[in-house]
């Protein structure tokens, strides 16, 4: 099933490339994270992913932490830090010094143009991620509606996000979804 | 001010002296950072603006704007690359380890225990249950969030950037390509394509 190799190192270079490669932030990662970790290594099942990103957005902090509680099932606390460490590092030291080379010639057009052409991509990979999600955690159609219902509410009302997980813990705890 | 102060010129242009507070001391970002970061729901950039801005007044609004801008458009998570720059920005590579020890540290810890409690009682069938119902939720939530953001694009009528965003969308979603190859392929395509139709609407 795995590979030989100490999960800790499979986990630091896993998410040290997809650090680099996670235009549009963590939740444009989702599909490459569940790839890899249910598809590829096999790690945990669709329900324990679904599970993860729930934990995730329902704790403080920012959304890439899940990350830490994939990398706490594949190898305890070494993998919770390594898999965290990973993902957060080299994107910051880049972020680093492109913010440095920018403010020193700042009259170049190439930051505009690479921004504009990255917004789509990014948006994509998000739309990639809402369908990865739901195929794992839309188990009936009553919960498709729920969540379709839910995205609604959310971008029509300002209405904030704990009522929403409140809702489907209620509906998922009583057996609705 | 040091030398790699990555932008001394933005500060002492065009915002009042008045509108800036003295940079914070490195155990002060540190603090700050985490504050923002274990506020709650609804993502930590909304906190890091208001403590940043309203609260600390370490930057202008603009100066804000300009920052997350910048991390936006670079990979990786957009709040992570905000705290290591804006840190670096008021305290040099000190104050950028700062922000991003305290922005993420703390919420680790938590996420840790989390994942620990996970392993331990993620069988129990009431909280399998309630864990379903809440990621039908997340998904939700999600899907709001990507809505908001597809709006500017649907709005302009930007065919080519619509396309892109669909064959991510394919590629990625239905076929399950590999992130790597998949965005190898699609940014210069993307960046060309941007570049070819900026120069026929400015020519």
């Amino acid at each position: 099933m795995n590979t030989n190799a100490n999960p800790v190192w499979t986990l630091v270079l896993t998410f040290g490339v997809m650090s680099l490669f996670a235009v549009g932030g963590a939740n444009a990662a989702i599909p490459e994270m569940h790839r890899i970790a249910v598809e590829v290594h096999h790690w945990m099942t669709d329900k324990q992913f679904a599970d993860l990103y729930a934990i995730s957005q329902l704790s403080p902090g920012p959304n890439v932490l899940i990350v830490t509680l994939i990398g706490y099932v594949v190898a305890g606390v070494a993998g919770a830090l390594a898999a965290t460490f990973a993902m957060c590092v080299p994107t910051a030291v880049f972020a680093y010094y492109v913010s440095r080379l920018l403010a020193r010639k700042s009259r170049s057009r190439w930051p505009a143009i690479i921004q504009r052409a990255l917004v789509p991509l990014s948006i994509g990979l998000m739309s990639a991620s809402i369908l990865v999600l739901a195929q794992t955690a839309d188990r009936s159609l009553l919960a498709a509606l729920f969540t379709g219902a839910v995205a609604a509410a959310a971008f029509a009302t300002r209405l904030n996000p704990f009522w929403m997980f409140l809702a489907g813990g209620i509906l998922g705890f009583t057996g609705v979804i | 001010m040091p030398p790699d102060q990555p932008s001394p010129a933005i500060p002492a242009e065009g915002v009042p002296a008045a509108a800036t507070q003295p940079p914070p001391g490195v155990i002060a970002l540190f603090f700050a950072f985490a504050k923002m970061s274990l506020a709650g729901f609804g993502g930590v950039l909304y906190w890091a603006r208001r403590a940043i801005v309203e609260q600390h007044r370490w930057l202008s609004a603009d100066e804000f704007n300009e920052t997350y801008a910048l991390c936006h458009f670079l990979p990786g998570p957009n709040i992570v690359n905000l705290s290591m720059v804006f840190g670096a920005r008021l305290k040099g590579i000190a104050g950028g380890l700062a922000a991003f020890t305290g922005l993420l540290v703390p919420p680790m810890l938590i996420m840790t225990l989390l994942a620990a409690l996970y392993a331990r009682y993620g069988e129990i069938d009431a909280l399998r249950r309630i864990l379903a119902g809440v990621s039908c939720a997340a998904v939700g939530m999600l899907g709001a969030t990507v809505l908001r953001m597809m709006m500017p694009l649907l709005k302009r009528r930007e065919v080519a950037g619509v396309v892109m965003l669909l064959l991510v969308f394919l590629a990625i979603g239905v076929a399950r390509l590999p992130l790597v190859p998949v965005l190898l392929a699609a940014i210069p395509v993307s960046i060309a394509v941007t570049f070819l139709l900026q120069r026929k609407v400015s020519a």
